[in-house]
């Protein structure tokens, strides 16, 4: 199978901290992965080596982005491959107006580095009125962003995943701080992902969410990779079974 | 708030010219109430002295001065909004000097000397930005060091002794950015223009502007989202030196006399002026408006205190003099300060 995304025995220390240890990590097109594991598994770092944010050690493995080896990866390179994030702390700058928001990183240029901020205006309000869904009339291009909601937040987070041809899509904890009917919206929205051919990599604590959205879940734990399950093969009271026995034990038998 | 706020614009429909109001007022109300403070000032000071202030002869005194320290506040503006400072910068102006004058004196050519100062600013703000970037020195820290570190150096090197600009007098070049157009308007007043433009252009039309602004809101958002954190902050700080140069050029333009003090007295003055216009001290908030305004008003100060000459409060007559000048000062910027914070909370939505 060509994966879009193969990580070979990657391992990543923070001085005397092994975050990860020869961590085996590939997704297929279309393929929805819930990557799952107690805080401190190594999760968060091994996303932010495929965002490029973090290095992996020298000599710490290899990555190959459609086949292809990458090496030296930084976040502005993975962002021109399509490879897009929506953090955690979904890394917005709350202070500015939505467009520089959305645009962050990646402003619209005319030349020099001169910015399009006309463009930039245009191009947020049709966001906001196709996949944003902002209906409340507060919100503009030039509303700041320290004034939305939870969930508004997010949405701004994941449209400006969207809206740069992502191939594959990394949602960090993309529930946490979110409504019912928000984090209904969230699934529905991952389902899109794979329904439209893209990939997507999500990380929940939350293994029903997890659960409902993934063709595979790779379990992590202590930084190395645990085991990996097809969720067709394997139900869901037996996933959380597995999950608390590696909490406790550390192997999943 | 959110949902009252639609619920009253959707049952009676408010008049358009009201909500247009609110939205200029969220935009621009900093803007517009530093512009107030200026114009208040300004009014007490025509009151208070009417025979200084109703004629051009103080007009022409401030746009003589006050560019000395604008050029400068304009880009420190943008070192604030990406959550720095620099407090080296009227070191930085002695250095620019110091170039001038050796390369001056070596080739005899002003053109050449001017870029030698321009470039030694530049290069000496850069390493400011490179001890805070590379070796992780707080900004404030790092430049308390290279403040008296290139205070000493301009000492050494021109072992305490100025020199005199008065053979460039007729220069050209001294004409063009110090001279008096119409025998009226300082030149140096349209160079702080153009600084003025030139740094609105940068911050808000220019990427390097659009980063300046997420670093200093959010470093981590910036950097997760692929910025170039470093470089932009080292390109800062380059910027902030070069026109701290510039500004000692036309200082010692002025004067025709390069003073090894050249700088002294200008540290606080220019923060004021931005902090004054509204830039925030926690990062990512701030106007090139704001500050040219602060400018003026802490250009203003000193000249119009002493011009009014005595106040009465209640009955009360309070002679004043050069002395108040700096309480005056703290007042105002601590009274303006708080202010912004109370006016941007108010108006965050």
């Amino acid at each position: 199978m060509e994966y879009i995304l193969e990580m070979r025995n990657i391992s990543k220390s923070f001085g005397e901290v092994q975050a990860l240890r020869d961590v085996n990590f590939a997704i297929a097109p279309g393929e929805v992965v819930g990557l799952l594991g107690d805080n401190g598994a190594g999760k968060s770092t091994l996303i932010k080596i495929v965002t490029g944010y973090h290095q992996p050690d020298p000599n710490g493995g290899e990555i190959y982005f459609k086949g292809r080896k990458i090496e030296g990866l930084s976040v502005s390179e993975a962002r021109r491959l399509g490879i897009e994030t929506v953090y955690q702390e979904r890394a917005l700058a709350d202070l500015q107006t939505l467009w520089r928001n959305i645009f962050m990183g990646r402003e619209v240029t005319k030349f020099l580095g001169f910015i399009d901020v006309k463009k930039m205006r245009q191009e947020t309000e049709k966001l906001m009125l196709g996949s944003m869904g902002f209906t409340s009339s507060a919100v503009a291009a030039d509303s700041v962003v320290k004034t939305f909601s939870g969930g508004e937040k997010q949405g701004v987070a994941i449209v400006r995943a969207l809206y740069f041809d992502a191939e594959l899509i990394i949602l960090d904890e993309p529930t946490m701080g979110l409504s019912l009917s928000e984090t209904k919206k969230l699934l529905e929205f991952v389902r899109g992902i794979k329904e439209a051919g893209k990939s997507c990599i999500f990380i929940d604590h939350n293994v029903f969410h997890v659960y409902s959205v993934a063709d595979r879940v790779v379990v992590l734990d202590r930084g190395t990779v645990a085991g990996e399950f097809l969720t067709k093969d394997i139900t869901l009271e037996q996933l959380m079974d597995k999950m608390y026995r590696v909490a406790q034990t550390g192997h999943l038998e | 708030m959110t949902a009252t706020a639609s619920q009253t614009e959707a049952s009676i429909p408010k008049p358009l010219w009201r909500s247009r109001l609110g939205k200029v007022a969220r935009q621009y109300g900093l803007q517009i109430g530093i512009t107030c403070v200026l114009l208040v000032i300004w009014g007490l000071f025509v009151m208070g002295a009417p025979e200084t202030f109703l004629q051009s002869n103080i007009y022409a005194a401030y746009m003589s001065t006050i560019p000395f320290f604008a050029v400068i506040a304009l880009p420190l503006t943008m070192i604030v909004i990406a959550g720095e400072m620099d407090l080296s910068f009227p070191s930085v102006m002695g250095v620019g000097m110091v170039a001038f004058t050796n390369v001056w004196l070596l080739t005899d050519q002003v053109g050449l000397a001017f870029i030698a100062s321009l470039l030694a600013g530049a290069v000496v703000g850069f390493l400011n930005g490179v001890i805070v970037v590379k070796l992780k020195i707080p900004s404030l820290v790092a430049t308390v060091g290279t403040q008296f570190f290139w205070r000493g150096f301009v000492l050494v090197v021109t072992n305490a002794g100025g020199v005199s600009l008065v053979p460039i007098k007729q220069h050209p070049l001294r004409q063009a950015l110090v001279g008096r157009i119409g025998g009226y308007l300082p030149a140096q007043m349209i160079w702080a223009i153009v600084v003025a433009v030139l740094v609105w252009v940068f911050l808000n039309r220019h990427k390097f502007g659009a980063h300046v602004y997420l670093i200093g809101d959010n470093v981590e958002s910036a950097r997760l989202m692929g910025v170039n954190v470093d470089r932009t902050r080292m390109i800062n700080f380059a910027i902030l030196g070069m026109a701290a140069a510039f500004g000692g050029v036309l200082s010692s333009f002025e004067q025709s006399y390069f003073w090894v003090s050249l700088g002294d007295g200008y540290l606080l003055k220019t923060m004021a002026s931005v902090f004054l216009g509204g830039t925030s001290v926690y990062g990512g908030v701030g106007t090139v408006y704001g500050t040219f305004i602060g400018c003026l008003i802490i250009g203003a100060i000193e000249a119009g205190i002493v011009a009014v000459g005595k106040v009465e409060i209640f009955g009360l007559v309070i002679k004043l003099s050069g002395f108040w000048t700096q309480l005056i000062y703290g007042l105002i910027i601590v009274i303006s300060v708080s202010l912004q914070n109370i006016l941007s909370r108010r108006l965050a939505r």
